[in-house]
């Protein structure tokens, strides 16, 4: 708490020189920018494929009144930027002064939290990025916090996990669930980003950008900016984005089915050695690996159930710290036998 | 005297041995004198470490090697005092925040901040921004990755983070979403055994046979730390290098080899008790658990048929993982051990019982 206070007062208190300083080097600097905070939306009407609440906050500023928020959903879908743009249009030039942006994690205790609802009068939004990394107790101390200054003072909530919060918060807020965004909203956005950046890309590479996304805004930018980047001004190709999306090869997963239906042990063994000593995560293997099991149509519906049902099993000891070669070994072994079979 | 592998480490991009084409990206990333959060990820031993201090080289010049040990202390809410060692430059500053266990939140938090508030002193040619490196992100708790996550967007103008990992997988889908990720493959055989041959024997002025190398090269699974530690070695041993020489591996791969054979050899209590024994003494050296998992497993289904593998790789995976949730290590190998010989003993009394 005592971090949150000082940088709060500094950013405020030494907000006038620094940030004239800043302006001035920005100009000489603008590439320094990334893009995904230079594309961030400025106004709410920006916010794409969020209609419900982007209909609430226009409201809002036409006059009404703002309820408690709390915005969940998967990262890069722009719970952040929405509530942001939002504060900015109610407050204009008065934005540093009525709105506090706290990240939740800075404060994980009782004690650190109450006071940040303390200068709450002051304030008009107080928004809680990341309020799901907030300790229960803490939730139960904002809980009061929230009722005491209910009269002066909104609340944002922004998380991506709402099981996270406890009821009695989320029964205080209006809810609203940020879906993953729809393919054609990012090509469209991206299209958008490319043309005024002037990236030069070869057909197929925003598709490919829009497809490992999987509707992660945030995601997809930073794969494109990066691509272009490390291109430095050539063609981007589809096969930068692959790699530094982190997508496995196809003819490496493909490889690796083959020798689970040519049932050889040391085979599969051979070929996850060479997976995990190229850098491939296990996670990303697994999710592919169930995309072209199911795609599979040797399999009978039976032994896809098998090994869907042993990929979630050993998905989940992967994420409990079980080893990667292990787990991936376990799984194969599952799809041999039932690849093998037929073989 | 230092060890080869650090008196040989390559100190700028161009220098690099392989990933020629990835290292050439990287130098384009910096040239703009700017780049995102970067996680990069690799199998341990594929040059991550150096590839990112080559990085960093690129961007401030050769003050980075100028680093100093720094004993940092912070404090969790609770008033637990914590010390962390950190290496540091006047440009970065790198930690691995897995040292201080379940408060690594703090950690994270209060690096990043006082690191971000503080700005370069003396701007002129410099960057705007400094660098915290976090090693080992996989083990970082879940609350440390999800209190990442906005820090990393309000601080960017001031501070990059680069974080290392082995594996993507256990690193939080928020933290990739804003990170470039840098896939480095551990270097091909090839590339090993070049790297012994030309960078490092010849140097020291050695003769290293193109046979031997490779042999090398194979014997370390693709890794060039333990490749390089191994040529050293093996040529403390003997010298010159014959075609022919032995390699000198780990003593605990021998011994966890002996262990396995000891395993197939009789499946009874009493021997259980001795391999305890023996696993003790492994845990005592500090071998890492999933090596020792790997090491077994790998030894034990030489001796097993098709079906039985499988099932052996299962329980392996099943007591690997119990392994990580519980405290005590030796419980669950132990448990794994014993597994199999009463899985291996009834495939013996199958097998009998066919025969006859
Ligand atoms: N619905 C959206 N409309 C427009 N841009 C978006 C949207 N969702 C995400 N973005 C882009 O992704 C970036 C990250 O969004 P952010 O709001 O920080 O995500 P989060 O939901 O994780 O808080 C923004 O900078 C913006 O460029
Ligand atoms: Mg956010």
């Amino acid at each position: 708490m005592h971090a949150f206070l000082k940088t709060g007062k500094l950013g405020a208190g030494a907000g006038g020189p620094s940030s004239g300083e800043g302006s001035k080097k920005a100009a000489v600097k603008k590439a320094l920018v990334p893009w995904v905070e230079k594309y961030r939306p400025k106004t709410v009407e920006e916010v794409a494929y969020q209609e419900e609440v982007v209909a609430v906050l226009r409201k809002t500023l036409e006059g009404a009144d703002l309820p408690n928020l709390l915005f969940y959903g998967p990262p890069g879908t722009g719970k952040t930027s929405t509530i942001l743009a939002a504060a900015r249009q109610l407050f204009g030039d008065m934005f540093r002064q009525r709105v506090l942006e706290l990240n939740a994690s800075d404060s994980t205790t009782v004690s650190s939290t109450r006071p940040d609802g303390r200068p709450c009068p002051s304030f008009k939004i107080v928004i809680l990025d990341e309020a799901d990394s907030m300790t229960r107790p803490a939730q139960a101390a904002l809980r009061r916090t929230m009722e005491v200054q209910s009269r002066s003072t909104r609340f944002c909530l922004v998380c991506n996990y709402v099981t996270r919060i406890i009821e009695p918060l989320t029964s205080r807020c209006s809810k609203f669930r940020f879906r993953p965004l729809a393919q054609d909203v990012l090509e469209d956005r991206l299209t958008t980003i490319c043309r005024s950046e002037g990236v030069k890309f070869e057909e197929g590479v925003v598709a490919a950008v829009v497809e490992t996304s999987g509707g992660d805004l945030r995601r997809a930018i930073t794969s494109l900016q990066s691509s272009a980047r490390l291109r430095g001004g050539d063609v981007v190709r589809v096969s930068d984005v692959l790699d530094v999306t982190g997508v496995v090869p196809d003819e490496l997963i493909t490889h690796l089915l083959d020798a689970c239906s040519a049932n050889s042990y040391e085979g599969v063994k051979e070929r996850l050695s060479v997976l995990l000593a190229e850098g491939h995560a296990a996670s990303q293997v697994m999710s592919q690996l169930h995309d072209v099991v199911l795609a599979n149509p040797h399999l009978s519906d039976l032994s896809k159930a098998a090994i869907c049902e042993k990929l979630a099993v050993c998905e989940h000891r992967l994420l409990g710290g079980g080893d990667e070669f292990l787990q991936l070994l376990d799984l194969s072994c599952t799809a041999m036998q039932h690849l093998g079979r037929g073989a | 005297m230092s060890l080869w592998v650090d008196k040989y480490r390559p100190k700028e991009l161009s220098k690099l041995d392989y990933h020629l084409e990835q290292a050439g990206h990287l130098k384009k990333l910096v040239e703009g004198g700017d780049f995102p959060h970067l996680l990069v990820y690799g199998p341990p031993g594929a040059g991550k470490k150096t590839r990112i201090m080559c990085l960093l080289r690129e961007l401030y010049g050769s003050g980075v090697e100028r680093l100093r040990i720094e004993h940092q202390n912070f404090q969790t809410p609770s008033k637990k005092k914590l010390e962390i060692i950190t290496l540091a430059s006047n440009y970065h500053v790198e930690v691995n925040p897995s040292d201080v266990g379940i408060y690594d939140t703090v950690v994270v938090q209060e690096l990043i901040k006082t690191l971000a508030s503080v700005h370069q002193l003396d701007t002129t040619g410099q960057r705007e921004f400094k660098v915290v490196i976090l090693t080992e992100v996989d083990k970082l708790t879940k609350d440390a990755q999800h209190a990442l996550r906005r820090t990393m967007e309000k601080y960017i103008a001031t501070c990059r983070l680069i974080l290392c990992t082995n594996s993507t997988s256990k690193v939080i889908p928020a933290i990739r979403s804003r990170c470039l990720g840098v896939r480095v493959p551990a270097p091909s055989v090839e590339q090993v055994a070049q790297v012994l041959q030309c960078s490092v024997c010849k140097k020291e002025g050695l003769n290293l046979p193109p046979e031997l190398a490779t042999r090398m090269a194979e014997a370390s699974n693709r890794n060039l730390r333990r490749a390089l530690l191994l040529c050293e070695a093996t040529k403390v041993q003997q010298y010159p290098f014959s075609k022919q020489q032995e390699l000198v591996m780990p003593d605990w791969e021998v011994y966890l080899r002996e262990t396995a054979a000891k395993i197939v050899e009789e499946q009874s209590p009493k021997r259980l008790l001795e391999v305890r024994e023996r696993i003790y003494e492994l845990l005592t050296h500090c071998i890492p658990s999933e090596a020792i998992f790997k090491g077994l497993l790998q030894e034990l289904v030489k001796n097993c048929d098709g079906e039985l593998k499988c099932e052996v790789t299962s329980l392996a995976a099943f007591h690997e993982h119990r392994l990580n949730l519980g405290s005590k290590p030796i419980f669950h190998i132990e448990a794994f051990v014993a597994a199999f010989m009463a899985l291996y003993k009834k495939f013996l009394e199958e097998s009998m019982a066919d025969m006859f």
